[in-house]
């Protein structure tokens, strides 16, 4: 017991940075479910087994709109597709670190990742014991910040008109971040004047997918081009 | 009942495919086996674009023509990426941004 409080206690502020961004993401996530009528019982279950913080942004507006499965899958992989790259970059440290593996594997958020991918473990613990208990400690912070804010949102007399606008804020700021990480801004405007040549065709309910579809198939065709440019 | 069937199913499609796009790689690649190269490519060209699709999906609700013309949303997106290209602070984007957009709707845009 005191070896794990030792671990707890010195991993602890390598997830500062995640602590003062998750503990207000989760909270403000937990008001926005609130909003919709769902109680803090969903805020805590989503966050324990979903674990993402666009991922749950978006389900708002999924259960909102009473979204399909099909439609919830595609979604979600594609949104998701970056933490197969995550997974990818961590195979060997996460070699032979024994079962807690699977956890934190499950844990792999953009912030964990971006804690885990940086920062060596202090010298008398082991990366094992490190890695899981930042990826825990986070998890944490996430399931208290969205769960808080669920009870917040739903005893508190506030009026939460507009409060859907933090998804879209969220990703206005995931815009910008994207900008900044890539020199190749083509991407970024295909992705903007697709979704909106097919929302002007198709309407608001029926844009999403075709869109979606559409800027994939742009991007491979223009794989050759890009891929050269690359190398140059 | 259907209500929360319906919710359960969404949340746990979700949670799946979440969890899947996190294991894949532990179990379909191992040490030293590479994806192929147009995976690879996507993973590097897709998140630009997609985020860029999902904020345009976070207005394709937005009545441009009539009601407030999506002046409040437009204005506040502005104000979150100026700042977030000027500050780099992620909290603060956001918090000014969606604080702005609520007392707009609800006091001159209502």
């Amino acid at each position: 017991m005191g070896n794990l409080l030792n671990i707890l206690k010195k991993s602890f502020k390598y997830t500062l940075p995640v602590l003062f961004g998750y503990i207000p993401l989760g909270f403000a996530f937990g008001i926005l479910l609130a909003s919709k009528g769902y109680g803090p019982e969903w805020a805590f279950f989503m966050s324990v087994i979903i674990f993402s913080g666009t991922g749950q942004y978006l389900i708002v507006s999924f259960l909102a709109a009473g979204a399909s499965i099909p439609h919830v899958i595609l979604m979600t992989f594609l949104l998701h597709f970056r933490y197969f790259f995550y997974g990818l970059s961590m195979i060997d440290k996460y070699h032979k670190i024994g079962k807690s593996k699977w956890y934190m594997i499950f844990g792999l958020t953009d912030e964990t990742y971006a804690i885990l991918s940086t920062e060596t473990p202090p010298k008398d613990i082991s990366r094992g014991a490190f890695y899981t208990a930042v990826t825990f400690m986070n998890h944490c912070y996430w399931i208290i910040g969205s769960t808080l804010g669920a009870i917040v949102g739903n005893i508190l007399p506030f009026n939460t008109k507009g409060i859907e606008f933090v998804m879209t804020a969220l990703f206005a700021v995931l815009v910008v971040e994207q900008w900044k990480a890539h020199k190749n801004h083509i991407p970024a405007l295909i992705g903007f004047v697709i979704p909106i040549i097919s929302l002007v065709i198709l309407g608001s309910e029926h844009f999403l997918i075709p869109a979606l579809l559409a800027v994939s198939v742009i991007l491979m065709c223009m794989r050759p081009i890009f891929e050269k440019e690359e190398r140059l | 009942m259907s209500d929360f069937t319906a919710s359960m199913g969404i949340v746990i499609a979700m949670a799946a495919v979440t969890a899947f796009t996190r294991y894949a790689p532990f179990i379909f690649f191992g040490r030293g086996k590479e994806p192929a190269k147009w995976i690879k490519y996507l993973g590097k060209l897709l998140p630009p674009a997609l985020m860029s699709v999902l904020i345009i999906y976070c207005i394709s609700s937005v009545d441009f023509i009539g009601g407030s013309h999506g002046i409040p949303e437009i204005l506040c997106i502005a104000i979150a990426m100026a700042l977030h290209a000027w500050k780099g602070n992620v909290l603060l984007s956001i918090g000014v941004s969606t604080v702005l957009y609520m007392v707009l709707v609800q006091t001159i845009f209502v």
